[in-house]
C-alpha cells in the first residue's frame, strides 16, 4: 500500500499547525469590517449560551430552576451547591461512585493501549522479521472497522470467560479498539527519529530493549502525550462501550452511563441533570484548558478513529 | 463493591499487565546473534497483534457471519436481515434519518467552522474566540445532549407557567405558542443534528484555520495588489487553496456522524421517528436480542464507512504532500 510511504498521514494537523505559525506573519488581515466582527460574535454567543445556561442552572436552587428560566437569574440571584451535593452523594445511586468508576476505567484504558502500541510501533519500525510490512498494513487497515462490528461477539467472549460485569471487559475493549490508530500514529512519528541515533546505539552494544527504553521513549514523549489526551477523552466520554460491557451494574458503570440514565428517567429534574452533566464534564474541561496544545493535536490525529 | 475492592482490581490489572510486559521485554532482551531481530520483532509486536486478533478481527468476522443468521444465530436466513432493513417501514425511516445526519451535519459544521475561522483569523481575540467554539469537542455526547435538551425544554402554555428552555422562551417573546420540539416530525431530527453540528464545528474550524494560515502570504499579497479583497478573495484564493483540507474535514465528520448514537439515545431514545442506524444497532443487538438484525446493522455501518475512510485517507495524502 503506497499510503505508507508518506510520512504521518493522519497527523496532518500538527504539521499544518507548525507550518502555519512560521508563515502567519506574512499575510495581512482578511475581513476587518464591523459586519465580520458582528458575525463572529453572533456565532461565538450562539455556541457558548447553551453550555452557560445549563452551567448557571446547575447552581440555582431547585425551585428556581423548575419555575423560571436561567435568564431571569438576575431578578432573583440565588446560588447553591445543594444540587451538586445531592447528585454526588444523595439518593440510592450517588454519582460519586460512578466518578470513581470512570477514573478506574480510564487509567488502564489509556495506559495499556499506549504501551502496547508504542512497543508494536517500535517492532514495526526498527526490527526486521518475516511478514512485518504485511502485518503493519493489516493493522493500518483495521482502522476502518467501526467498533460496532466487534461488540456483539466480544460480549459473547466475555460472557463465556466469566469476565462479564468486571472492569476487565471495558479495559480490554477500549485497549483493543485503540490499537490500530495508536500503532499507526506512533509508528509514523517513530520513523522520523534519525536512523543514525539507533545505529550509534547499536555500535555501542545496545540491544533493542535498551534502544527502545533509553532512546525511543524519551523522544516519543510528545506523540505519546498527544495520543494519551485523545484516548483519555475518547474513553472518559464513551457511552457505547460502557453501556454494552459495564452498563448493567453500578459497580463498574462510568459517569456517562449513569448521567444518560438520569436523562431518561428523571428528565424533568433539571437541577439534578444540570449538576450531573457538569460532574461528568468537569474533568475533560480541566484537561482541555490545561493541555490545550496536546488536546488539539490528539483530536486532529484521531479524528477518523474507528 | 467498595472503592477498596475496585482499587484492588486496578492493582491486579496493573500487576498482570506489568508482568506480561516484563516477560516480553525479557525475552526480547535475551535474544542474541542472528536471531536477535526476529525474536525482538515478534516480542515487541505480538501483544498488540494477539489482542487485535481476539478483540477485533475475530469478532468482526463473526458479526459478518451472524448478519446472515436469524435472531438467535441458529438458522441461515441469507440476506433477509438486510432486505428487512431496506423494506420494513420503521427501519426505512432509520435509514432516511441516517442519510439526513450524514448529509447535513458535515456540510453545515464545515461551513460554520470555515466562516468562523476566516472571521477570527489574525484578530486580537483569535485564541479566545477559537477556544469558545472548540470547547464542545471536550464535552461528551451525553453531556452535549443534556445541554441541548435543556435549550429545547418545553412547558405547556398555561397561566403562571414560565418556559425554562431558551428556544421556547424566544417563541413566547415573539408571540408564538411554545412547541414540544422533540415530538415534531421531521423537525426533531434536525434539532438533534444541531447538537452534532455544535460539537463538530470546532473540529472543522481548528483544521481549516490551520490550513488557511498555511496559505503562502505572497499569494494573498499578490491578489490584494490586483484589487481582490473581501468575499472575492475568499472564493477565488482562500477556498481553492484549502480545498483538500475541506474534503478531509467533511469526510472525517461524516465518519463520526455515522457512528454516533449517544445523542439520539440521550435526547429521544430513538422514539418519535428519530432513530439512526447506530442507535438501532444498539437497540436490536442489546435490548431486543435480535442478533441477526443487530449484526446486519453493524455491517451496514461498516459498508457505509469504508468508502468514506478510503477517500479521506487519499485526500489526507494530498494535504500532506503540499
Amino acid at each position: 500500500m503506497t499510503v505508507l510511504d508518506t510520512k504521518d498521514n493522519a497527523g496532518i494537523g500538527p504539521d499544518i499547525v507548525s507550518a502555519a505559525t512560521s508563515r502567519s506573519t506574512a499575510a495581512k488581515k482578511g475581513l476587518t469590517s464591523p459586519w465580520a466582527s458582528l458575525a463572529a460574535l453572533v456565532i461565538a454567543v450562539l455556541w457558548t449560551i447553551p453550555t452557560f445556561g445549563l452551567f448557571l442552572s446547575s447552581f440555582r436552587p431547585e425551585r428556581d430552576v423548575q419555575r423560571t428560566g436561567w435568564w431571569t437569574f438576575l431578578a432573583n440571584p440565588n446560588l447553591t451547591f445543594e444540587n451538586y451535593a445531592e447528585v454526588l452523594f444523595g439518593g440510592s445511586q450517588p454519582l460519586a461512585g460512578f466518578f470513581v468508576n470512570s477514573i478506574l476505567i480510564t487509567i488502564p484504558s489509556v495506559a495499556i493501549p499506549i504501551i502496547l502500541a508504542t512497543m508494536a510501533a517500535y517492532g514495526f519500525a526498527w526490527t526486521r522479521f518475516p511478514l512485518r510490512d504485511t502485518l503493519f498494513v493489516a493493522i493500518f487497515a483495521l482502522q476502518i472497522v467501526p467498533l460496532q462490528v466487534a461488540l456483539l461477539p466480544l460480549l459473547e467472549i466475555f460472557v463465556g470467560t466469566g469476565l462479564n460485569g468486571t472492569f476487565w471487559t471495558v479495559w480490554i475493549a477500549h485497549s483493543t479498539f485503540a490499537l490500530p490508530l495508536a500503532t499507526f500514529l506512533l509508528h509514523n512519528s517513530m520513523r522520523e527519529i534519525p536512523a543514525e541515533l539507533v545505529e550509534a546505539a547499536r555500535v555501542d552494544g545496545a540491544g533493542h530493549v535498551r534502544i527502545f527504553t533509553t532512546i525511543m521513549l524519551p523522544l516519543m514523549k510528545p506523540a505519546i502525550a498527544a495520543f494519551s489526551v485523545f484516548q483519555f477523552l475518547w474513553v472518559w466520554n464513551d457511552l457505547l462501550v460502557a453501556l454494552v460491557f459495564a452498563g448493567g451494574t453500578a459497580d463498574v458503570a462510568p459517569l456517562t452511563v449513569r448521567v444518560a440514565e438520569l436523562a431518561g428517567t428523571r428528565d424533568s429534574d433539571w437541577h439534578l441533570l444540570a449538576s450531573g452533566a457538569f460532574v461528568s464534564i468537569v474533568i475533560p474541561l480541566i484537561v482541555f484548558f490545561a493541555l490545550q496544545r496536546y488536546f488539539v493535536r490528539g483530536l486532529l490525529a484521531g479524528s477518523v478513529k474507528g | 463493591m467498595t472503592v477498596l475492592d475496585k482499587l484492588l482490581q486496578l492493582l491486579v490489572a496493573v500487576a498482570v499487565f506489568a508482568a506480561v510486559m516484563g516477560v516480553v521485554l525479557f525475552v526480547a532482551g535475551r535474544a542474541r546473534g542472528r536471531r536477535t531481530d526476529l525474536v525482538s520483532g515478534i516480542a515487541f509486536t505480538a501483544p498488540a497483534i494477539l489482542l487485535l486478533l481476539v478483540g477485533l478481527l475475530y469478532p468482526a468476522g463473526r458479526t459478518a457471519l451472524q448478519s446472515v443468521l436469524d435472531a438467535s444465530s441458529s438458522g441461515f436466513v441469507g440476506l433477509d436481515n438486510y432486505i428487512r432493513i431496506f423494506t420494513q417501514p420503521d427501519l426505512v425511516i432509520v435509514l432516511r434519518n441516517t442519510l439526513l445526519w450524514v448529509v447535513i451535519t458535515p456540510i453545515l459544521a464545515t461551513a460554520i467552522g470555515l466562516v468562523y475561522a476566516v472571521l477570527v483569523d489574525r484578530t486580537r481575540f483569535e485564541a479566545v474566540a477559537k477556544a469558545l467554539i472548540f470547547l464542545p469537542m471536550a464535552i461528551s455526547f451525553v453531556g452535549a445532549a443534556i445541554i441541548w435538551k435543556f435549550v429545547y425544554a418545553y412547558r405547556p402554555n398555561q397561566q403562571n407557567i414560565q418556559q425554562i428552555g431558551l428556544v421556547n422562551q424566544f417563541l413566547v417573546w415573539l408571540g408564538f405558542e411554545p412547541v414540544n420540539f422533540m415530538l415534531v416530525l421531521p423537525w426533531n431530527n434536525l434539532l438533534l443534528i444541531v447538537v452534532m453540528i455544535w460539537i463538530q464545528a470546532g473540529f472543522a474550524m481548528t483544521l481549516l484555520s490551520a490550513a488557511i494560515k498555511a496559505i503562502p502570504g505572497d499569494i494573498i499579497e499578490a491578489a490584494r495588489l490586483d484589487g481582490v479583497g473581501g468575499l472575492r478573495l475568499f472564493f477565488y484564493i482562500t477556498l481553492p487553496s484549502i480545498r483538500p483540507a475541506v474534503v478531509v474535514v467533511i469526510t472525517a465528520i461524516s465518519i463520526a456522524v455515522l457512528k454516533v448514537f449517544d445523542i439520539v439515545r440521550t435526547m429521544t431514545g430513538g422514539q418519535f421517528g428519530t432513530s439512526v442506524v447506530a442507535n438501532e444497532f444498539y437497540l436490536q443487538s442489546f435490548r431486543l436480542s435480535e442478533l441477526g438484525m443487530g449484526s446486519a446493522l453493524a455491517m451496514i455501518l461498516f459498508i457505509l464507512v469504508v468508502p468514506i475512510v478510503i477517500y479521506n485517507v487519499r485526500q489526507m495524502r494530498k494535504v500532506d504532500a503540499r
